[in-house]
């Protein structure tokens, strides 16, 4: 029997895994979908609880989350081109010109 | 109408600011010293109006407007004349007006726009510290004692190419900082205790309550004001400042490091004098810290060679004395010092000042001497200032110090007025030498005098008013031109008169400035008698008129006075044995003063090196931060980024900032990991509590 | 249906400049060039004027906004920065070659933002406000392409931002799963009736939120992108974030700590306590050293976060009020200072470190003075606006029993002092003359700062009026 904990225990470890990712993986890309892949943990706790209280509520704010992770994806997209024009490279520890 | 006794010096601070760059010197000297005047009678004027008061009702407040109000909070930006306000008015627009006039003098080798920086800062700092006096509430009262701070520290810098100028500069503001932040928290709790700030509703408040013996609010919240207090007063364990503003130009040491700014802290202290005395432990730390400040600094004055700061640790050392003066109660006598100080204080630092620019911006005495016949309006008005803060009677200073001595025995501190004493007598001792060093004996000065032009031109812009040429040739020395010798003489006469507004009881007098400045230290109800009744500890008897009330209920009226007679023939003995050794020593047989040295060299030294404090501080404070801090710096500077450009910074704070800096390491994915480290801890938190 | 749109006048005012700005840009001539700025400048004062109308009146709209006199209030702050932002952009658009159209409409859509996240009274609508007003300032901060640090600035500010946004929302999703909706009032009822000590969950979904406010006003530890962002952005955008992203970040994390999570007070109270004291500390520490003049500020921007944080945790009304009153002080005085440094800015030379300033007293009396007054504002002088700010949350602190508080603000204040007043030094007692010839300033530019001074000396001299506003707009705000 799958319960709403289930749910939550799975996607807070999704949730862990994006977070970790962030700042263990070195490549930039990399660096946006561990971003997604925490907002998509999210969208699953929203989703399940939503469920499990007989409320529309969570699955209508997984739409929103997905609307505003596309725009995020977009201008994190954007941004990473224009940073490897510059650097040539996708390694996040490349760009440490401001500092201290 | 007092708004304009700040006001005039403000708007001759703007118009230098803005245009003095465009005007020439006599144009924007004559306007800051126009301004001053105008202030000066607008404050005599309001003097005037002020006595044709009937004693008790001499208040005269002034609200311009509200200026922050909410809820119960009522802080109206209000100006307060009072006989102790007046006093310190007439002190600050007076004398300014007086330096004021010798500095036109004085800096005229400044280029136009320096001159106009120069004359523009000094005119802000007089406007702040007419604010500081007539403020009616404490918040009115910080506005000013911030700007003197900052202006004191644009103006020690003022000679910003020298290093040491800078560097004094800092230290000031520094020390000055410490103590600010101590008057805020005071200033907080004050509010929360009594829910206003305004001075006269303190009092009444406090006059309420019965005096606080064991240690509680008042308590801390006086102890606080006065660790603010030591900060502008320049008192142990903050008076390090002091000796180095001494970088800034001279007069600039005339009016704000011994005439006006610095006695912030004892005025501060006169203007709660209800507040202080219902906190009889925080007296006793006052009047403690005083004493001990005088003779520390007595003993440095002593053994320094700077003739500016020979009169540094002695204005440390006087204000010692009104620290004291407040401490035992008797406030109208702290004033008294206070308000004589200033003319012979001032006088003698111009005095100074007038010798240096003689000698193209040589200050040590060792190279001076045998100056007399050079210089007789310089010698002669310093002597009189030196007679008289050496306590001499019939000078201003002797009325004022016996005073503040007679009390402090009164008051029961035996052996404060011992300490006292022999301040007094050191006091006298390095005031002669510095006499004796600088006019007397045989002229040290020709031999240092190319060396001296040189190093008027690197080391200090000290200027000299007339005839530049002259100087070139035959070492003729100048005596001081009109502009700098007028504000002397006026000074010396003042110095001579001043006191004799105070002549105490016991030499028939009726001491009319202590009659005067009494209401200003009572309750705005006049309970005044019956709580100094009630007073009957010693060292808080709330002032002069309560000690006296105190001494006729014990029915001692004549022991008093034989008594005050008796220490008064005591200090004039002590004042004339004083300057009986300086002479001794330094005239007669001036190699007895090396003999000395010689004998006893580790004194000698200790005293030459202050005691060793700023080294004390410098290996205990700053020493083991900046070691602690060299692995994280020494990267720092690597990379350029911490360069002499980083001015006004303490060590400590440097120190530190050093290695916190380094974890902004530019990656993003450390400051990734910091958020993360960070949102655990926060949920770590809310789960473990 | 009238008073739904009635509360959302103000933002919808704002939206529709901002769209207009972006479709005059796309449908300009070639050789034309249409007043962009007017534009943006008629919708602020129209929103403006639409929320001093609606002041009073309470409004509520769709259920999940409301133009109460808090949010009112803040609009008005970040009207007032929008204002000063647009007012001196022209030049600096000029001289950077920065695309007018996308500048002038991200800037309207980001205050859009800032007004809708003070309005809010939903969780789910807070962070889709966040989101608009981080987005738009994202693209702000990066908008120099062609510069190497602004685009690693507003990558690093992108990344944080939203790995912070993954953590608020997942607050949001926890406390959706405890009380089974997002609104605030229904959240407040749910936590109050439960009078039990907290459950785990709960503290976790506020702390969860706790995070994502303290990184959108950067208190530390997540300050660490600010710094980079500040330095790196065009300088009137870093104006315009240390200010506006701040106030509206603020509004939001007292409405709902106070609303929503107020029973919960005693709980996360000493956690933002140590916050706001290493913010605090960190932010005057760390400032002291700085070299470069936008990073200084930055880290002094983190510090008034501190102090910020202050009036949030006493959680009196005057506390609130005091951070409001704060909010605006601070917001002028420092969008004045990083205007200084922007008009200063040629193309060669960016003006922006310490050094550069040397001299300035002989070359630009007027801006070194402006400058003078903005930086003593910030570092509390009397009698300008940042004293009067400091001194009533400090003493709301001191009333409500939160002494130590009171006493790291002050301390920190005292020693902020140094780097703010090492500007100064340079400007008026340095005898290097590193100026590079300054450029003109543009009229809009002079009205600008001429405004942001006059704003300074009126909070400061004349504070009394705005305290009375900011103490009726906390009244019903709960």
């Amino acid at each position: 029997m799958v319960t709403l904990d289930h749910y939550l225990i799975l996607s807070a470890l999704l949730f862990a895994i994006g977070t970790v990712g962030v700042f263990l993986r070195r490549n930039i890309i990399t660096l946006l979908l561990s971003v997604e892949i925490m907002l998509n943990a999210v969208n699953l706790t929203f989703v399940a609880v939503g469920r499990y209280l007989g409320s529309v509520d969570g699955q209508i704010i997984v739409f929103f989350v997905m609307t505003v992770a596309a725009a995020e994806a977009a201008v994190g997209l954007a941004l990473v081109i224009a940073i490897f024009r510059h650097g040539e490279t996708l390694s996040p520890d490349a760009f440490t010109s401001l500092k201290w | 109408m007092l708004a304009l006794i700040p006001l005039f010096p403000f708007i001759g601070f703007i118009i230098n600011a803005l245009i003095g760059r465009r005007l020439s010197k006599a144009t924007s000297g004559g306007l800051a010293c126009l301004a001053m005047l105008v202030s000066f009678g607008v404050a005599v004027v309001a003097f005037w109006r002020l006595l044709g008061l009937p004693a008790e009702a001499r208040v005269i407040d002034e609200t311009l407007f509200t200026w922050i109000a909410s809820g119960r909070f009522q802080a109206p930006l209000t100006f307060r004349l009072d006989p102790l306000a007046g006093l310190m008015c007439l002190v600050v627009t007076g004398i300014g007006f007086l330096i004021h006039v010798y500095s036109t003098a004085y800096m005229h080798e400044e280029t136009d726009h320096e001159y106009a920086r120069y004359f523009s800062y000094l005119n802000l700092f007089a406007a702040f510290m007419l604010v500081l006096v007539l403020g009616a509430n404490l918040l009115v009262m910080f506005i000013g004692w911030e700007g003197v701070g900052l202006c004191s520290y644009l103006l020690i810098g003022y000679w910003f190419d020298k290093q040491s100028a800078t560097d004094a500069g800092k230290k000031a503001f520094v020390v000055n900082r410490v103590g600010d932040m101590a008057f805020i928290v005071g200033m907080c709790l004050a509010f929360a205790s009594f829910g206003t700030l305004d001075f006269r509703a303190i009092a009444a408040a406090v006059a309420a309550l019965p005096p606080e013996v064991t240690w509680g609010v008042l308590s801390t919240i006086t102890l606080l004001f006065f660790i603010g207090a030591t900060g502008k007063s320049a008192q142990i364990p903050l008076y390090i400042w002091l000796p180095d503003a001494m970088e800034g130009p001279t007069p600039v040491s005339a009016l704000i490091h011994a005439a006006t700014m610095v006695t912030a802290g004892v005025y501060m202290i006169g203007r709660n004098a209800v507040l202080y005395s219902h906190a009889p432990l925080t007296m006793e730390v006052v009047a403690v810290i005083g004493v001990a400040t005088a003779l520390l600094a007595g003993t440095i004055g002593l053994a320094q060679n700077d003739i500016k700061r020979v009169l540094a640790y002695s204005t440390v050392s006087q204000l010692g004395y009104m620290f004291l003066a407040m401490g035992v109660g008797a406030f109208a006598a702290g004033i008294f010092h206070l308000y004589t100080h200033a003319f012979f204080k001032a006088l003698m630092f111009l005095g100074s000042g007038a010798v240096i620019h003689a000698l193209h911006g040589e200050q040590d005495m060792r190279k001076m001497g045998g100056l007399r016949r050079a210089l007789p309006i310089t010698y002669w008005t310093f002597l009189i200032g030196a007679l008289a803060i050496a306590g001499v009677p019939g000078l201003s200073g002797f009325f004022s110090k016996d005073e503040i001595l007679f009390r402090t025995f009164a008051s029961g501190h035996s052996v404060l007025w011992v300490l006292g004493t022999a301040t007094a007598l050191l006091t006298a001792v390095y005031m002669f030498r510095l006499i004796y060093l600088t006019f007397h004996g045989k002229p040290r000065y020709e031999g240092a005098y190319e060396g001296a032009q040189e190093a008027h031109r690197a080391h200090d812009r000290a200027a000299h008013a007339q005839g530049t040429h002259n100087h070139g040739g035959g070492g003729v020395l100048h005596d001081a031109p009109m502009a700098m010798a007028i504000p002397l003489v006026l000074l010396a006469i003042g110095s001579v008169v001043a006191g004799y507004v105070g002549v105490p009881h016991a030499l028939g007098g009726s001491n009319r400035i202590e009659t005067f400045l009494e209401p200003s230290f009572s309750p705005p109800a006049h309970t005044a008698p019956a709580v100094a009744g009630t007073h009957a500890e010693p060292g808080v008897a709330l002032s002069g008129e309560g000690a006296h009330a105190e001494a006729d209920a014990h029915g001692a009226t004549h022991a008093d006075t034989a008594l005050e007679l008796t220490l008064m023939v005591t200090s004039v003995a002590i004042a004339l044995m004083g300057i009986g050794i300086a002479t001794l020593v330094w005239l007669k047989r001036p190699h007895v003063a090396a003999a000395l040295a010689a004998r006893v060299p580790w004194m000698h030294r200790l005293l030459l090196n202050k005691w060793y404090v700023d080294e004390l501080y410098d290996a205990t404070i700053v020493q083991p931060i900046k070691n602690s801090s060299t692995v994280g710096l020494w990267k720092g500077v690597d990379v350029g980024v911490i360069d002499g450009a980083v001015n006004g910074t303490g060590w400590l704070v440097r120190g530190s900032a050093a290695g916190l800096r380094l974890a902004q390491s530019g990656s993003v994915r450390i400051y990734a990991a910091a958020f993360f480290v960070g949102t655990v801890l926060v949920i770590a938190f809310y789960l473990v509590r | 249906m009238l008073t739904d749109f009635q509360a959302i006048m103000p933002i919808l005012i704002v939206t529709l400049s901002a769209i207009v700005t972006m479709v005059a840009e796309a449908f300009q001539p070639k050789q034309e060039r249409a007043p962009l700025a007017g534009f943006g400048v008629i919708g602020l004062i129209g929103a403006a004027a639409a929320s001093v109308l609606l002041w009073g009146y309470d409004k509520t709209g769709f259920g999940v906004v409301r133009a109460d006199n808090f949010s009112l209030f803040v609009n008005l702050i970040v009207i007032a920065v929008g204002l000063l932002t647009i007012l001196f952009s022209p030049q600096v658009i000029e001289r950077e070659r920065i695309p007018p159209g996308e500048y002038y409409a991200l800037t309207l859509f980001a205050v859009v933002g800032m007004m809708l996240m003070a309005a809010a009274t939903d969780l789910l609508l807070l962070f889709l406000a966040l989101e608009v007003l981080s987005l738009a300032v994202y693209v702000l901060t990066g908008i120099r392409r062609a510069q190497f640090q602004s685009a690693e600035a507003a990558f690093k500010y992108f990344l944080l931002g939203a790995f912070s946004s993954a953590f608020f929302l997942y607050g949001v999703a926890l406390t959706y799963a405890i009380v089974g909706s997002t609104r605030l009032e229904e959240i407040a009822a749910t936590l109050a009736v439960s009078d039990q000590a907290p459950d785990g969950l709960v503290l976790v979904a506020m702390g969860l939120l706790a995070v994502g406010f303290a990184f959108k006003i950067s208190a530390v530890p997540f300050h660490m992108w600010a710094p980079d962002a500040y330095q790196g952005a065009p300088t009137l955008v870093t104006g315009f974030m240390a200010t506006g992203v701040k106030a509206a970040a603020f509004a939001a994390f007292l409405r709902v700590f106070l609303s929503s999570f107020h029973t919960l007070h005693d709980s996360w109270a000493p956690m933002l306590w140590l916050v706001a004291v290493a913010t605090m500390i960190l932010g005057t520490v760390v400032g002291v050293v700085q070299a470069n003049a936008k990073r200084m500020l930055a880290y002094s921007s983190v510090a008034h976060a501190g102090y910020l944080l202050v009036g949030l945790i006493v959680g009196t009304r005057v506390g609130e009020a005091a951070t409001l009153f704060y909010l605006a002080a601070y917001a002028v005085s420092t969008l004045g200072a990083f205007a200084v440094v922007a008009v200063l800015a040629t193309e060669e030379h960016p003006h922006d470190r310490v050094q550069d300033f040397a001299g300035l007293w002989e070359s630009r009396p007027g801006l070194a003075a402006l400058m003078t007054v903005f930086l003593l504002s910030l570092g509390g002088f009397p009698p300008l606006a940042g004293f009067v700010g400091k001194w009533y949350i400090f003493s709301a602190a001191i009333d409500a029993g939160y002494v130590w508080l009171a006493i790291v603000g002050v301390l920190t204040s005292v020693i902020s002092v140094f780097f703010y007043l090492r500007i100064v030094v340079m400007m008026y007692m340095s005898d290097e003359r590193a100026l590079v010839p300054t450029p003109a300033i543009t009229r809009s530019a002079v009205a600008g700062l001429t405004l942001a001074l006059v704003a300074v000396f009126y909070l400061g001299l004349l504070p009394t009026h705005a305290i009375e506003l900011a103490l009726t707009s906390v009244q019903g705000m709960f």
